[in-house]
């Protein structure tokens, strides 16, 4: 009962969140709305300098914290990455993010100057799919090797990687070599329809006792 | 002579250095003795967890969060089972929720206790390394008597834990938390008043409550700061509510002050494990749901269901439905989040894997500067590094 009532309260004070963001962003985000009780704006890249700004520096928000950037591929959309940023309100405790559309090539203005933690977060992002941040101080590639070629997160870019590194004891050195593996990569196609499995059905089903779950399950499997 | 220009020296320290904690390289820009720059060189670690994740189902995913933080691995796949445990609207059974605070805190000891130690290593002390690493071993015990595990446990499960505790394990871990303050008393008399300890550590490294949120600090460095942010307290999950315990916060967020918060917070876990001991009740650690949960091995004897149900579960798994969240928990270092992008098949489209101590790595530039290059080993130190979690 406790834990029902805070949960019912921290949604109403998410809600009051959210609306002073759309009071004090409105003509900056495209969409405001809660998803899973968390707070989700979306906006297109060319205001989210001023929307970082804004979420930092008015004094209902004060997001003080960033605590992510990532992004997201979907290679069939026409833009082709989400970029991702993961705001924190320490003051009002509560989270706020903001995605922007990137297409492939298009440049994105580096967030440091307003949070010092997006360095190594932009560069990471540049590193893991390719995308450009203008401004950023030194925008180098972070994680993968040096002299990588490629942005491994993307989804165009194999599991396996292409190249492999093995000590040569001939030429003494290290050496870089295309990779070969010795069985190919086995992914199986788990993806048959089962009962319940399949879209949404599964959040359905969770709700419902544990016993019809199993009746039902038994006379689909018996029938 | 005033147009001469002098070059700093270029000094390489590591990859291979007991002080870096791990693979990590820094290039450091050198006046004399004096860093002006300090460039980490990361991901010698790399092995591209967040691709691997992509293209495993949800339950195979769990062990890879064993291997980002291995000092404290069950806090790790704590933010994961929340994250999918949000995703599908499951309740978790109250019994495996107190298991999981209680192992949470038994690993936020067994975290707190290999950072003090070695920390006090690279500043010169050797004696709480050997006594705190016998500390350990009886708490990884513990994992391995619930998990089977010593290290890589996964024993948290989306839906609950994966087995009950045996019998006599909560009797005996009340045992230890009753003997453990005692050690703490004797870490801290080699270590507190130390004169030495305290030259290296006091006033290096520090950083305000408003640097520490703009660099993207959580946890221990946070709160050394003087900001009382613990997300157990302010966004609480599992039963972490119902618990009594304080937060401790240094006043100075210098590497001597998050060494004092490190301690108090063992002595506050320690209640917290008392508190999930005492008040943890009878009955399923894993929620019943069998399409996400497997079914006990005996059912699997005589229930044709139950045996249909375990063979999709291990090799299609669930699915997530489709949608984004972000979930964090306050692991060991400060804030492990999970951001979670799910297409509604049973892999996830894109994990992103948010480790504190990535933040704390690029944060070393910053306060490194202007410190002698011995205080950069103290300023790491102090930081509780580990690079499974910041090279993913």
């Amino acid at each position: 009962m406790d834990t029902a009532d805070s949960r019912q309260m921290e949604h109403s004070r998410t809600a009051a969140f959210l609306g002073v963001i759309e009071a004090s962003l409105s003509d900056l985000v495209l969409a405001a709305d809660i998803h899973n009780g968390e707070i989700v704006l979306r906006a297109e890249l060319a205001k989210v300098a001023d929307i970082l700004l804004a979420l930092r520096d008015t004094q209902t928000l004060e997001c003080r914290q960033l605590t992510d950037i990532t992004a997201v591929d979907w290679p069939e959309r026409p833009a082709r990455f989400d970029l991702v940023w993961q705001l924190l309100s320490v003051r009002y405790n509560q989270r706020v993010r903001l995605i922007a559309e990137v297409e492939e090539g298009e440049i994105v203005p580096s967030s440091v100057p307003v949070f010092a933690s997006a360095n190594w977060a932009e560069r990471e992002v540049w590193d893991m799919f390719g995308i450009f941040f203008s401004g950023h101080p030194d925008l180098r590639r972070l994680l993968t090797d040096y002299g990588f070629e490629g942005h491994p997160l993307r989804k165009d870019f194999p599991l396996t990687g292409h190249v492999e590194v093995r000590y040569d004891d001939t030429q003494r050195r290290v050496v870089y070599q295309p990779v070969q593996l010795v069985q190919e990569y086995r992914d199986f196609d788990f993806l048959s329809p089962w009962e319940g499995m399949l879209g949404d059905g599964i959040s359905g089903e969770a709700a419902e006792p544990v016993d019809e779950a199993g009746s039902k399950e038994g006379g689909s499997a018996n029938g | 002579m005033g147009d001469m220009q002098i070059r700093p020296l270029t000094l390489n320290f590591g990859p291979q250095h007991p002080a870096a904690h791990g693979v990590l390289r820094l290039v450091l820009e050198m006046d004399g003795e004096v860093i002006e720059r300090a460039d980490p060189h990361i991901g010698l670690l790399h092995r591209g967890t967040e691709k691997l994740i992509e293209n495993k189902t949800y339950l195979q995913a769990l062990p890879y969060f064993d291997r980002l933080d291995y000092v404290s691995p069950m806090n790790q796949e704590h933010a994961w089972a929340l994250a999918i445990e949000k995703a599908l609207h499951i309740e978790v059974p109250e019994r495996g929720q107190y298991i999981r605070v209680l192992y949470c805190e038994i690993g936020r000891v067994l975290n707190h206790l290999l950072n003090l130690t070695t920390f006090a290593i690279d500043v010169g002390a050797i004696t709480p390394l050997l006594w705190g690493f016998e500390e350990r071993e009886t708490l990884m015990e513990f994992y391995e008597r619930a998990s089977g595990a010593r290290l890589h446990a996964a024993y948290f499960r989306p839906g609950g834990v994966h087995q009950d505790l045996p019998d006599g394990l909560a009797e005996d871990i009340l045992a230890w938390a009753d003997r453990f303050p005692s050690f703490i008393d004797d870490l801290e008399t080699l270590l507190t008043e130390n004169r030495i300890f305290k030259q290296r550590t006091v006033d290096i490294g520090i950083l305000d409550t408003e640097e520490a949120l703009g660099l993207g600090m959580t946890g221990v460095v946070l709160r050394a700061t003087g900001l009382p942010w613990d997300l157990r307290k302010s966004q609480p999950y599992d039963v972490y509510e119902k618990m009594d315990f304080d937060v401790p916060v240094g006043k100075t967020g210098d590497c001597y002050a998050r060494y004092l918060v490190r301690i108090e917070e063992m002595r506050q876990s320690l209640r917290i494990i008392r508190q999930a001991i005492e008040q943890m009740p009878d009955g399923p650690v894993l929620a019943q749901n069998h399409k996400i949960t497997p079914p006990r091995r005996a059912e699997m004897k005589t229930s044709m269901e139950a045996l249909i149900q375990h063979f999709k579960l291990y090799t299609e798994g669930f699915h997530v439905p489709a949608g984004d969240s972000y979930t964090a928990v306050e692991a060991p270092k400060g804030e492990f989040g999970v951001y979670l992008v799910a297409d509604g098949t049973n892999k996830p489209w894109r994990c992103r894997l948010r480790g504190p101590g990535y933040y704390f790595m690029a944060a070393v530039d910053y306060m490194s500067r202007g410190h002698m290059l011995a205080d950069s080993v103290a300023i790491i130190g102090s930081l509780d590094i580990v690079f499974g979690e910041i090279d993913r």
